[in-house]
């Protein structure tokens, strides 16, 4: 009976690419040490990550499904285990393990819609992988806007991709602003809810949103304004997880776990919950 | 039983809130049982009327509850104080953790308190209920009808061997002021020391494995009050919750004593909570055992201000090597 | 049903160590029970209940998970698993006995937990009714029969025998084993003893404590009762109530630098610690107002509301026995909701 799968034994991953997005932001491109995307996903899933004798801690995978080579993982600097991933080399080993949680639901209530991203500063991570699914799949959705702010301009995670690639796609419309005006910045100024605001979407539509939680609770409210009911907004939450499988108890919030009944959480859903994630 | 009544307590706190000296009182409410009693704060008289009790089993030291307290009172809360409560009251003012303007203290007079595992073992389980009169203890059991144990004998460890009668501190005092005892609480420890190094050795790796580090004993101990307990420090490489080594699961108490060592007042809370009953009472007896033995008679909280052995350094003081020797011929 | 006369009771017990490592309640030195391996001339206790419950056999307070070796920018992941032994716990009474469903719902639940189905696999549970159930006891609040426990065997002990009754095929494998050292008996003893308990549990102090305004769905109902402030106000943050409780099953993973290698282990976790929800960027859980309450609507609302309406408390009081601060679970419930005694 031992021969059994053991899910918290992770396997081995290997770090192919570094790029730094931000001054705190890397993006870690990971494939197993036969060259392989570790394992499939769908957008919103995440994976631990692990440097053995540092900690293991649960990240969202913010590559695309459809890519088949590799998995790609945009991480903030924050705390022990994410200080050590920012400090290593390309060619370092860490063990990953997943997919964990739910995930957007791309082919069932996004299917056909017309959707509207907003995201703040990290926030775009998970979003990097709905979107370029959406992308990649361009037939099965409506009209896509993504509003997206962060800090400065230094500050915005993917900066050169949203340029090249996100900006050129025909029916997707991208709205990038910053906190406060700084001198190589010709694009808009203020903060994402009241961009959000002005910018006055119609409420045909399904709306993504991810960020700091004040952020969230703040276009979230911009959005109800503007009409919109909560069953059309999606978000995605993040509590302290152990195991990642609804067993270690941590991201326990009301009769939800985190791990395994979200991440993603339609905003009516969190109505349900207590106010403690 | 008590000489202190509750009534004398609740008339004379419900005074304190009536006249604007207090805001807030830190009693004990009543549970399913007798011996069951919770500590808990009152703000109103009513509540207090309703719900606070007093007797033999009122043994937890109110003093670490002013670190949290003191700070929500907008006038002074008051504080009921057993003589070994004064101590430790004394040692937290030493180590300046609480504001003595925002503390009302009445000290109380203690008759010891009563250890209900103590009056299980004596009488029988299933414990309903007790009465407690002059030197006898009435226990009604479920199945072995009542029992009547000594007091003397329900008393718990640190009431037995109880050090002081007199309190240190206080504000006002209900009833008399009793003596400083010249108690035997030393004895164990005496007894402990003539083992050979691997009685004891044994007999502390029987008492520490039993240890499931809910950290109570650190929780409850009113020298244990930093900010950040350093085993609570995810980069200590020490884990907080679980004997990871049976280095931990040794070293852990041991640390914990000298963290405590010249400040522990010998209040006894430790041993009190702890669920697997591990005689953590007499590591910080053998440290201030030492201590007195090698400085000088020395009382942790006995004044405010006073400075500890350990932390004084005197020309006087023994030197190091004469330590170890006097530890080899006890070993 | 067989039996066994009670003066047989060692041969018995060595019959059954002879297959597997067997742990009984013994009377320690500090005059309370626990369990530990049965060995010649060890004796069982008559203690109602062990301190410690016996969740310990199959989820102990600390287990290695897995190894790793780090060489420069490589990593070797070793499986440490091995599998275990048999071994038989004897003497589980029945609250001890439904914790171990309440654990099987979360370690067993898919993906399942390999270590923990490991020890399940391997281990044998004989129970033991009881016959004199504690002022602190209140498993019949949650439609537990003290008298009767579930179990692979049941066993209940008389002045002059124990009888015994296999109820699963672990458990009857086992009686065969047991057949020389039995005789089949008839059910009266047991009957009576059964009689016996239950009336005596339908006068215990707790005997009408009720879950029924608790459950699945009442989330928003307790949550924010202000009653949460008061209960937790002098509670010490410490972890006795859920090392002690037989269905707390929430832990935390640690890598552990031994010096040679890193040892991933698991631990047990508590909810009333002040780090349990940290992370870097903030802590939803601040106070222990928080904290205490989470431990509460787990086994009274969330639990259930997973699970069928099973509560995650099965009435064993050993919270009632061993918090500092003396409050537990069911002076919550009486509290909650605005019905104080």
């Amino acid at each position: 009976m031992i021969d059994m799968k053991e899910p918290l034994i992770p396997v081995l991953g290997v770090v192919t690419d570094i790029r730094t997005d931000t001054p705190d932001v890397k993006t870690f491109r990971v494939v197993t040490p036969d060259g392989k995307k570790p394992f499939k996903h769908m957008p919103g899933q995440c994976a631990m990550l692990s440097m053995p004798g540092i900690g293991e801690a649960l990240f969202s995978i913010t590559s695309s499904p459809t890519n088949t080579e590799f998995m790609e993982f945009s991480i903030k600097k924050c705390g022990c285990v994410t200080e050590w991933l920012h400090h290593m080399e390309v060619g370092q080993q860490i063990t990953i393990r997943g997919p964990y949680g739910n995930a957007f639901p791309v082919d069932t209530a996004f299917a056909g819609r017309d959707l509207l991203f907003i995201a703040g500063g990290i926030g775009l991570a998970p979003l990097r992988s709905v979107i370029n699914y959406v992308r990649h799949y361009r037939d099965r959705y409506g009209k896509v806007d993504i509003v997206y702010g962060s800090r400065s301009k230094g500050d915005l995670v993917d900066y050169k991709e949203i340029v090249d690639e996100w900006c050129k796609d025909a029916g997707i419309n991208v709205y990038l602003t910053i906190d406060r005006e700084q001198p190589d910045w010709d694009g808009h100024v203020g903060f994402v809810p009241n961009y959000v605001k002005e910018l006055g979407f119609d409420t045909n539509k399904t709306a993504v949103l991810c960020g700091p939680p004040i952020m969230i609770k703040f276009t979230l409210a911009g959005l109800q304004e503007l009409g919109f009911d909560k069953t059309q907004v999606y978000t995605t939450l993040e509590l302290r997880m152990k195991c990642a499988l609804g067993k270690c108890g941590r991201c326990n919030v009301g009769a939800k776990y985190v791990c395994k009944d979200g991440p993603v959480f339609r905003c009516d859903e969190l109505d349900t919950l207590p106010d403690e994630y | 039983m008590q000489t202190v009544t509750r009534d004398m307590l609740v008339s004379r706190a419900k005074a304190l809130l009536a006249d604007g000296t207090v805001d807030r009182v830190l009693g004990w409410k009543a549970g399913e049982f007798t011996y069951d009693v919770t500590p808990g704060v009152f703000t109103d008289a009513d509540a207090m009327e309703k719900e606070f009790v007093y007797g033999d089993f009122c043994g937890a030291n109110f003093s670490k509850y002013l670190l949290t307290e003191a700070r929500k009172t907008e006038k002074k809360v008051l504080v009921f104080l057993k003589p070994c409560d004064t101590y430790s009251f004394n040692q937290l003012l030493t180590e300046h953790r609480f504001d003595r303007e925002k503390v009302y203290a009445i000290g109380i007079p203690c008759d010891g308190m009563l250890d209900i595992h103590k009056i299980r073992t004596l009488s029988a389980e299933g414990v309903t209920g007790i009465d407690t009169d002059g030197e006898s203890v009435t226990v009604h059991t479920l199945y072995d009808g009542d029992k009547t144990v000594a007091r003397a004998d329900a008393l718990a460890e640190r009431c037995v061997n109880c050090k002081s009668k007199k309190h240190v501190a206080y504000d006002e005092l209900l009833g008399e002021d009793g003596e400083i005892i010249d108690s035997a609480r030393f004895d164990e420890v005496a007894a402990i020391e003539k083992m050979t190094p691997d009685e004891r050795f044994a007999f502390w790796q029987d008492a520490l494995s039993r240890c499931i580090r809910c950290n109570a004993c650190r929780d409850v101990c009113p020298a244990c009050t930093c900010e950040k307990c350093v085993f609570d420090n995810p980069n200590s490489g020490v884990e907080n919750k679980s004997p990871a080594n049976s280095f931990e699961e040794q070293m852990f108490h041991i640390i914990r004593a000298f963290h405590v060592a010249g400040r522990c007042t010998d209040c006894g809370e430790c041993s009190r909570v702890c669920p697997q009953h591990i005689p953590l009472h007499l590591l910080n007896r053998k440290f201030i055992k030492d201590i007195d033995e090698f400085y000088g008679e020395y009382q942790a909280g006995e004044k405010v201000g006073s400075r500890a052995p350990l932390v004084d350094f005197m020309t006087g003081d023994l030197e190091p090597s004469e330590a170890v020797k006097r530890g080899e011929t006890n070993a | 049903m067989r039996k066994c006369s009670l003066t047989a009771l060692d041969a018995l017990f060595a019959k059954m160590a002879e297959s597997a490592a067997l742990y009984l309640p013994v009377d320690g030195d500090d005059g309370r029970a626990h369990y530990a391996q049965w060995q010649e001339g060890l004796h069982l206790s008559d203690a109602l209940n062990t301190v410690r419950s016996a969740k310990d056999f199959f989820f102990p307070q600390t287990e290695n998970l897995m190894a790793f070796k780090v060489n420069g920018k490589t990593i070797e992941i070793i499986d440490t698993r091995t599998e275990a032994d048999d071994f038989i716990v004897f003497g589980v009474r029945a609250c001890d006995v439904r914790s171990f469903d309440i654990l099987d719902t979360v370690f067993l639940a898919e993906p399942a937990d390999s270590y923990y189905a490991n020890r399940r696999a391997h281990g044998v549970i004989i129970s033991l009714a009881c016959t004199r159930p504690a002022e602190t006891c209140f498993c019949s609040t949650f439609g537990i029969d003290a008298s009767t426990p579930a179990g692979d065997v049941v066993c209940w002990k008389t002045d002059d025998a124990l009888y015994m009754e296999a109820k699963t095929e672990k458990g009857s494998a086992l009686m065969a084993a047991l057949a020389d050292l039995t005789e089949e008996c008839d059910t009266d003893a047991v009957k009576a003893q059964q009689a016996t308990t239950k009336e005596r549990m339908a006068k215990l102090p707790l005997a009408d404590l009720t879950a029924d305004k608790f459950g699945g769905g009442k989330t928003m109902e307790f949550f924010s009762d202000p009653a949460w402030a008061t209960l937790s106000e002098a509670c010490l943050g410490c972890g006795t109530c859920t090392f002690v409780c037989p269905t707390c099953q929430c832990y935390d993973i640690k890598d552990f630098d031994t010096g040679h290698g890193v040892t991933r282990l698991r631990c047990w976790d508590s909810c009333m610690y002040s780090d349990f929800t940290k992370m870097a960027h903030g802590n939803p859980r601040l106070t222990q107002v928080e904290r205490f309450r989470q431990r509460f609507m787990h086994k009274l609302v969330y639990y259930p509301e997973n699970n069928g309406g099973v509560f995650g408390c099965v009435g064993c009081g050993r919270c009632l026995t061993r918090c500092p601060i003396s409050m537990n679970i069911v002076k919550v419930m009486k509290n909650l909701g605005g019905d104080a005694k």
